[in-house]
C-alpha cells in the first residue's frame, strides 16, 4: 500500500493525539486534572455520605423510603440481563420511588467492556449483570455496598469484598431428550460424560459464561490436571458447541442432541411458548460436583455514581422480597433473598448437591479460559 | 471525516501497543492464522456467491420482461434487512438436523435426521443469502445507466448476446460488480451473529470472544488490526478491478435504453428461480418468525409495545442515511475526479469500518467520546457517528460507480455557462447520480436497521429499536416477543425499498 509522506505524517499524528489521552481505564484511581472526573467523584461522594447517614436507607423497602427529587430521581443502569425478561421488574421500581431509570441493555461482556473504556467518565450508576465473571472484570469500578443490602443475602452469593450483591440464581443442570434418554441412565457427575457411550450425544455452549464458571470451580475442586482430563475425554465425545443456552435447550427438544449441559430456567421459557408436549426436562445432578453448581446473577454500584443514593434503592428493590418473587414467578430462577420461597415445581435450593466454594475462587476466568483453548474447546 | 475514519484503528494500534508482549504472541500463535485463513475462505466465497447472484438477479430485474420484476428486486433484496444472527437462528431452526423440514419430511423418509448445516456451509449459506443483496443493489445501479446503443451498436456489428456482454457490457458492470463483491466479503470479515450460531470460527468471532470470555481487550485489538489488515488487502484487489474503468458516455441522456430481453420459454425457469431464492431468503426467515409469534399467542404470550423501537430504529436509520451519503459524497468525487494519494487514502479508509466488528468501532468511539468531547457520549449524534463509519463504504461503492457514469464534460459546460460549482453540482450532477445515490440510501438505510452491536453500546440511554428488542427477546427464549419485532421490521423496510429501487430506475 502506498502512502504519501503528508498521509503517513496525518496518520501518526491522529494515534498519537489519541494515545496521549489514553489513560488505563481499568485503574480505579481519580485524575485530579480531569475535570469531569473530579466533578463526578465529588458528587458521589457526597451523596454517598449523606446516603450513608440516612437511617431510612438501611430499610431494604424501596417505597418506604422519602421520594428522591430533581436530578437525584434518575438512574443510569447497564444491564446484562434483557429487556424481554426484567423490563416489567424495571417498570414496577420506576412506578413505586419515582425514581427515571434508564436501562442500557446488553450483554454482560460487551457492557463490561465498555465499562472498562469509559473509566472514570462512565454515566453508569448501575452495572447488573449475568453472571460473577462480568462482575469481576470491572471489580475495580465498583463501590462497596451498604451493610443494609448485602445482609439480605447469605454469604455464599455475593461478593466476598461487598462490591457487588447476588440477585437471582440458577443451578446448572443436564437437559435431556424426554425420548431418548432416561433420567436414570443419566450419570451422577459430569466425569461420566465422558463413557464413550455418550459420543455425538452431548451438546454444550463453551463460550457462555456459566459454562466457563462450571469449569472455573471444576479446576477449584478437582485441580487442573484432572480439569483437563475431563475436557480432553468430552472432547472425545464430540460434543456439539452452541452459541449459548437456550440453542441448547432447542437443540435437545428438537432431538437434534441428547443432553446438554445449561442452566436450569431456559427450559421453562420453551415449556411456555411450546407447550409440556416439549420432549426436554431437566435433570438436576445427583452426585454433586461442578455440574450441580448454583451460580448468581448479581449488581453492584459504580464508584463514579452521579445518582448513588437512587442506586442503593435500586439494589435494594431488586434483592426485596418483591422482586425476589419476581424472579420466581417470571424467570424461574431461585431468589438469593433469606426467607423467599423458590419455583413450586423445582427442588427446593437447599436440596440442590451445589458444592461449597467460596465466590472469590470463581474469579480466576483467565485460567478458564487459557485451559479451554489448550484443549481446543475454545478457538 | 478522514479523523473520524482513523479513530477505530487508532484506538486498535493504542490498544495493541500497550501490550506488546500480547501482538507478539498472538500473531505467532498458529491458531490466528488458521482463524484468519477460514475468515478469507468464507469472504471469497460468500463475495463470489453474491456476484453469482447479484448479477442475474439485476439484470432479470431490470432488462428482461420477468413478469412483476420490480416486486420480485424488492423480494429478493428484503434479506438485507434480517440481522445475521436473525437469519441463521431461523435458518438453523429450519434446515438444522431435526430442524422444520426433517419434522416434515426425516420420518417418512426414514431419516433419523438431516446431515449438518454447520460450519462452512451453514456460515456460507446464511452469509450470502445476508449478503448478495449488497451485489444486487450495485450491480442494478450501475445497469440502470448504462448507454442501449453500446450493446447495440455491438449486436449490429454481428456479436452474439453472450459474446456482446462479455465484450461491451461486462467490461462496463465490473466496477460495480468488484464493488458489490467486496461489500459482501467485508460484511463476512466483521460478522459475529451468523458464525457464531452456525459455529466458524473467523477472526471476527475469535474477536468477539477475546472481549466476551477474558476481557481482554488487547488481543481482541491485534485481531482486530489484523482484519484491518485483510479488509485493505480486499480493497486492493477490488481497485483493480475497477481502475482504469471510463463508464461515461457523451450526454446526459443520449444514451438509448436498453431493449428488455424476451425471456421466452425461459421465462418459467427465471420465475422459478426467483421464487425458490425468495423462498429460501424471505418465505422460511418469515414463516418460522409467524409460526413462534402465533404459538405464542396461542399459550397467551403478552406482547409489549413496539412503539418506541420501531420509532427508534426509523429516526436513527433515516437519519444516518443522509449523514453518510453527504459524508461519502466528497470521498467518492475524490476518488473518481482527482484520483490521487489524497483520494486514495481516503477511500481505503473508508473500508476499514466496513471490516471491523461493529462492537470493535462502537468501544474505539467509547474510548475516544468519553475522553475528547464527553458531551457527546452516549447520545444520539454519537451513535449516527458510528453509522456513518460502519456504512460509509455501503454508500461510498454506488456513489462512485454513478460518478463514474457522468461524464465531467458535462459539469465542465455547465462551469463554463456560468454556473457555480455548488449549483452544477446540485442541478447536473446530483440528478445524473440518482440511481447511485437510490441504492445507496437503500443500503444504508435497510442496513441500519439490522445493526444491532453498535447500537447497543452507543445509542442514547432509553433509546430502543427493532433490532435490540429482537435479540433481547430471542436470547432469553421468548420467541413469540422476538417475532413480532422482526415482522414489523421487515414490514417497514419493504415500502422505503421499493420506492428507492423505482426512484433509481426512473
Amino acid at each position: 500500500m502506498i502512502i504519501s509522506r503528508r498521509a503517513a505524517g496525518f496518520l501518526a499524528g491522529a494515534v498519537l493525539l489519541l494515545a496521549a489521552c489514553a489513560t488505563p481505564s481499568g485503574a480505579p484511581a481519580t485524575d485530579p486534572a480531569d475535570p469531569s472526573t473530579a466533578a463526578g467523584g465529588a458528587t458521589a461522594d457526597a451523596t454517598g455520605s449523606t446516603d450513608s447517614a440516612d437511617p431510612a436507607s438501611t430499610s431494604t423497602d424501596p417505597s418506604a423510603q422519602a421520594p428522591l427529587t430533581g436530578d437525584d430521581a434518575k438512574l443510569i443502569v447497564y444491564s446484562g440481563r434483557k429487556e424481554s425478561l426484567i423490563g416489567p421488574l424495571i417498570e414496577r421500581f420506576e412506578a413505586e420511588t419515582g425514581i427515571q431509570v434508564d436501562m442500557r441493555w446488553g450483554d454482560t461482556a460487551p457492557l463490561a467492556a465498555t465499562l472498562m473504556e469509559e473509566g472514570q467518565a462512565s454515566p453508569a450508576d448501575v452495572f447488573f449483570a449475568q453472571d460473577p465473571g462480568g462482575l469481576g472484570a470491572v471489580e475495580g469500578l465498583l463501590a462497596p455496598l451498604s451493610p443494609a443490602i448485602l445482609d439480605r443475602v447469605p454469604a455464599a452469593f455475593r461478593d466476598p469484598a461487598g462490591h457487588w450483591v447476588g440477585v437471582s440464581s440458577r443451578s446448572r443442570v443436564v437437559v435431556y431428550n424426554t425420548q431418548t434418554v432416561k433420567p436414570q441412565e443419566i450419570p451422577a457427575d459430569l466425569d461420566g460424560f465422558t463413557d464413550p457411550v455418550w459420543k455425538g450425544r452431548i451438546g454444550w455452549a463453551p463460550t457462555n459464561a456459566s459454562f466457563q464458571a462450571m469449569v472455573t470451580a471444576m479446576r477449584k475442586l478437582q485441580g487442573e490436571e484432572q480439569t483437563r482430563a475431563w475436557l480432553a475425554g468430552m472432547m472425545a465425545n464430540e460434543p456439539v458447541a452452541y452459541e449459548s443456552n437456550a440453542p441448547v435447550v432447542a437443540a435437545v427438544g428438537a432431538g437434534e442432541v441428547e443432553i446438554g449441559l445449561v442452566n436450569h430456567y431456559y427450559l421453562h421459557r420453551f415449556l411456555v411458548e411450546e407447550g409440556e408436549g416439549f420432549s426436554a426436562r431437566n435433570h438436576f445432578m445427583t452426585g454433586g460436583g461442578p455440574g450441580a453448581m448454583v451460580l448468581v446473577s448479581g449488581a453492584g454500584i459504580l464508584q463514579t455514581a452521579a445518582h448513588k443514593a437512587a442506586a442503593e434503592r435500586f439494589i435494594a428493590f431488586l434483592v426485596s422480597d418483591e422482586a425476589q418473587r419476581f424472579f420466581v414467578t417470571e424467570s424461574w430462577e431461585y431468589p438469593v433473598a433469606t426467607g423467599v420461597d423458590g419455583p413450586a415445581d423445582l427442588p427446593p435450593l437447599a436440596a440442590l448437591k451445589s458444592p461449597a466454594l467460596p465466590l472469590a475462587d470463581l474469579a480466576d476466568l483467565q485460567g478458564t479460559i487459557d485451559l479451554l483453548r489448550q484443549t481446543g474447546v475454545l478457538p | 471525516m478522514g479523523l473520524l475514519l482513523l479513530l477505530p484503528p487508532s484506538y486498535l494500534l493504542i490498544r495493541s501497543l500497550e501490550a506488546p508482549g500480547v501482538a507478539g504472541a498472538v500473531l505467532l500463535a498458529p491458531g490466528t492464522w488458521a482463524a484468519a485463513g477460514r475468515t478469507l475462505l468464507l469472504a471469497a466465497a460468500v463475495g463470489a456467491a453474491s456476484s453469482a447472484l447479484g448479477l442475474p438477479l439485476a439484470w432479470l430485474t431490470l432488462h428482461t420482461n420477468l413478469p412483476r420484476r420490480r416486486l420480485w428486486l424488492v423480494l429478493v433484496a428484503l434479506p438485507l434487512v434480517l440481522p445475521s444472527y436473525i437469519s441463521a437462528w431461523l435458518f438453523a431452526a429450519a434446515l438444522g438436523p431435526r430442524g422444520l423440514l426433517w419434522q416434515g419430511i426425516g420420518p417418512a423418509l426414514g431419516l433419523s435426521r438431516l446431515p449438518s448445516v454447520y460450519g462452512f456451509w451453514g456460515a456460507f449459506i446464511v452469509l450470502t443469502l445476508c449478503a448478495y443483496p449488497y451485489s444486487l443493489l450495485v450491480i442494478r445501479a450501475a445497469w440502470t445507466r448504462l448507454d442501449g446503443s453500446l450493446e447495440a451498436a455491438g449486436r449490429s456489428l454481428g456479436l452474439g448476446p453472450w459474446a456482446c456482454f462479455r465484450r461491451v457490457t461486462w467490461p462496463q458492470l465490473r466496477p460495480a460488480v468488484a464493488g458489490g463483491a467486496l461489500l459482501a466479503a467485508l460484511y463476512v470479515l466483521r460478522d459475529f451473529g451468523a458464525v457464531a450460531i452456525m459455529r466458524y470460527d473467523t477472526l471476527a468471532r475469535v474477536i468477539y470472544l477475546a472481549y466476551g470470555s477474558a476481557f481482554d481487550r488487547h488481543t481482541a485489538a491485534v485481531l482486530g488490526l489484523l482484519l484491518v489488515a485483510m479488509a485493505l488487502g480486499l480493497v486492493s484487489l477490488e481497485r483493480g478491478a475497477s481502475r482504469r474503468a471510463r463508464l461515461h458516455r457523451a450526454g446526459s441522456h443520449g444514451g438509448r435504453p436498453i431493449a428488455p430481453v424476451a425471456l421466452g420459454p425461459w421465462r418459467p425457469v427465471a420465475l422459478a428461480c426467483c421464487a425458490a431464492l425468495t423462498a429460501l431468503a424471505v418465505v422460511l426467515p418469515l414463516g418460522i418468525l409467524s409460526h413462534w409469534l402465533l404459538r405464542g399467542l396461542a399459550a397467551g404470550e403478552r406482547l409489549s409495545g413496539l412503539w418506541p423501537a420501531l420509532r427508534g430504529s426509523v429516526t436513527a436509520a433515516a437519519l444516518a442515511t443522509v449523514l453518510t451519503l453527504v459524508a461519502a459524497l466528497p470521498g467518492a468525487w475524490l476518488t473518481v475526479r482527482r484520483p490521487g494519494h489524497r483520494a486514495r487514502l481516503l477511500g481505503r479508509l473508508s473500508w476499514t469500518g466496513q471490516a471491523l466488528p461493529p462492537l470493535v468501532v462502537a468501544l474505539a468511539l467509547v474510548f475516544a467520546s468519553t475522553r475528547l468531547l464527553p458531551a457527546l457520549y452516549q447520545t444520539l449524534p454519537l451513535l449516527l457517528l458510528a453509522y456513518v463509519i460502519l456504512f460509509l463504504p455501503e454508500a461510498g461503492s454506488s456513489l462512485q460507480t454513478a460518478l463514474r457514469q457522468i461524464h465531467p464534460a458535462l459539469g465542465e459546460a455547465a462551469r463554463t455557462l456560468g454556473r457555480r460549482p455548488t449549483a452544477v453540482f446540485r442541478t447536473v450532477t446530483l440528478p445524473l447520480a440518482r440511481p447511485g445515490l437510490a441504492a445507496a440510501a437503500a443500503l444504508v438505510f435497510l442496513t441500519c436497521l439490522r445493526e444491532l452491536p453498535a447500537t447497543l453500546i452507543l445509542s442514547p440511554a432509553g433509546f430502543s429499536t427493532l433490532s435490540i428488542s429482537i435479540w433481547s427477546a430471542v436470547s432469553e427464549a421468548y420467541f413469540a416477543r422476538a417475532a413480532l419485532p422482526a415482522l414489523v421490521l421487515v414490514a417497514v423496510s419493504a415500502p422505503p425499498l421499493a420506492w428507492l429501487s423505482l426512484r433509481g430506475e426512473a
